[in-house]
């Protein structure tokens, strides 16, 4: 039998008197804990967003209880994985401990969430243990949509890599990569917006192609667009292109095709089908469309501003609770946002959400009008690589002149934008900004010996 | 009675600035932490990037004012100088200079 603690709250309640009516108030997750009671808050995944949120919680309000559960050992960079897919750095490089972490927190579980119950506030694992919550933060990052694409079942998966989430997929990708030969073709897609790291897709033609320009300079690489156009930085990916693979010239290394979305793939035959065409490779790299994490439909949060069933959450922007189910609060790339999906932006968001829990389970209201930032870097391969940056600002609810009412927003203030041209200075940049993502998100200690290269 | 209600009007006034400094206090706190991503943790970088923590407060505000102006060069810095107000640039300020 499920433990109902609303039941046994009301027994003691009864029992006790008005001395618990206080205990009572502060149970019910959205006031202040009261007397003893500690406010318990569990976070699903480690990411970006999840060990953030994690440790911020823990520095800024100690008295809260926090659980992770996480079924990763380790932490994998999606950030930087292109550049083990080009072999300037291995997976080694990009993967990390969680020691610090878990040092911090109350509980760290190694295991999987196969059930949440927000009405009841528990969460279940697959390891049959259940949690319950005051407040809880789904940190799962994306879910990839296999079945969009036709013939992309279990069995395929194990030789068409998405190499999306960092990790074994990754690997697997630089091993065929490696044991293609030269004047070879590499097939990879770029999904329909909005997606994790909208610049990702391009970066990773980049890095590639320079790795072919070493080591296979005979080969090819084919971009199939889903979008209709290069999603992310253009003008900079676009110059790249030209400036090192000769893109626009008879002997271009980058072939890319817009509004070419995969609607097939084939690996016995290696090809990928498209509206168009099908296109044959030696090495073929699908990333599927995708939608918030697993654990958000688990948690039925994954629902639009009018609450209707949609791809991604819908959250309030000052605290990042979803606008319809009350103590879920939701990080980084499940959410629905004007912010692009990146790193940065969940480290970022997990310490909004961390700050306004802090205020909310000690009874004070959260910022009222938040300002975040985004920047993210991309690299070319080359030694090179630029930027985009951004702050957003919060906007209350307006209503206009015509009586129509503006929903709340993150208004992206005046200034913002992408480099002027790829440079090796912002390289540089870009390595200190993975150090310190990296150091921020695990709680790196200052003597942190980073192996990572800069190409 | 007069000097209860005094007594509660001060302690009801002290609650009020409390109040509101913690809430300008949380406000340069998470401004503050949004820098780590690029800046480091407390504002301590591990690269090339410049570290922020220990920053003289005077110093740290003519350079916001000098990226958004455009008098001092960057890359990435006069793009967050432009989204920022002049006072919440003293906020973080006062912030990154309190930490050792």
């Amino acid at each position: 039998m499920a433990f109902d603690r609303r039941d046994f709250l009301k027994v003691s309640a009864g029992v006790a008197g008005a001395a618990s009516l206080g205990t009572l108030a502060g149970c019910a997750g959205t006031g202040p804990a009261a007397g003893g009671a500690r406010p318990k808050v569990v976070i699903v995944g480690a990411g970006f967003g999840g060990a953030t949120c994690a440790r911020y919680l823990k520095m800024w309000e100690p008295k809260i209880e926090v659980t992770v559960i996480e079924p990763n050992d380790a932490f994998t960079s999606c950030p930087y994985s292109n550049t083990v897919l080009a072999g300037i750095n291995t997976m080694q490089d990009i993967t990390f401990g969680y020691d610090n972490v878990k040092k911090v927190v109350d509980k760290w579980v190694k295991d999987t969430v196969t059930g949440i119950d927000t009405a009841g506030r528990t969460v279940k694992t697959a390891g049959g243990a259940t949690f319950a919550y005051d407040r809880l933060v789904l940190a799962g990052g994306i879910e990839l949509m296999f079945n969009a694409v036709q013939g992309y079942d279990a069995e395929a998966q194990k030789s068409v890599m998405h190499a999306w989430k960092a990790g074994p997929q990754t690997a697997t990708l630089r091993k065929q990569l490696e044991a293609m030969p030269d004047g070879g073709v590499f097939v990879m897609s770029v999904p329909r917006a909005p997606y994790r790291c909208p610049p990702g897709p391009y970066e990773r033609a980049c890095t590639v192609a320079s790795y072919f320009k070493r080591a296979k300079p005979k080969s090819k690489i084919i971009v199939l667009d889903g979008n209709e156009d290069i999603a992310s930085k253009k003008g900079l990916f676009l110059a790249a292109w030209k400036k090192h693979f000769g893109f626009g010239t008879p002997d271009s290394m980058i072939d890319y095709r817009p509004n070419n979305m995969p609607r097939a793939v084939d690996p016995k035959k290696m090809m990928v089908g498209t509206e168009f065409d099908d296109v044959k490779g030696d090495v073929i790299n699908v990333v599927p469309p995708m939608r918030a994490a697993e654990v958000c439909g688990m948690a039925g949060v994954r629902l639009g501003l009018d609450g209707k069933e949609g791809p991604w959450c819908a959250i309030d922007f000052r605290t990042f609770e979803s606008l319809h189910v009350k103590n879920v609060h939701i990080l980084g790339d499940s959410t629905l946002t004007n912010f692009p999906k990146s790193g940065s932006v969940a480290n970022n968001t997990a310490k909004m959400a961390a700050s306004a829990i802090v205020e909310m389970v000690n009874g004070r209201e959260p910022d009222a009008a938040p300002v975040v930032t985004n920047t993210c870097y991309s690299a070319t391969g080359m030694g090179t690589a630029f930027h985009v940056a951004t702050v957003f600002r919060y906007q209350a609810a307006k209503k206009e002149a015509d009586g129509k009412v503006t929903p709340p927003a993150m208004i992206a203030q005046k200034g913002g934008g992408v480099s002027k041209e790829e440079s090796e200075l912002e390289f540089a940049y870009m390595d200190a900004w993975a150090k310190n993502v990296w150091a921020d998100t695990l709680g790196l200690p200052e003597n942190f010996n980073f192996t990572v290269k800069m190409g | 009675m007069k000097k209860t209600l005094a007594l509660t009007l001060l302690f009801a006034g002290t609650l009020g600035a409390v109040t509101v400094a913690q809430a300008s206090d949380v406000r340069a706190r998470f401004m503050s932490a949004n820098c780590a991503y690029c800046h480091g943790p407390d504002g301590k970088s591990r690269g090339a990037i410049p570290s922020l923590a220990g920053l003289e407060k005077g110093y740290f505000v003519q350079q916001m004012k000098d990226f958004r102006d455009g008098k001092r060069d960057a890359t990435v810095m006069q793009k967050h100088a432009m989204g920022y107000t002049d006072a919440e640039y003293e906020a973080m300020a006062a912030w990154f200079a309190a930490i050792k």
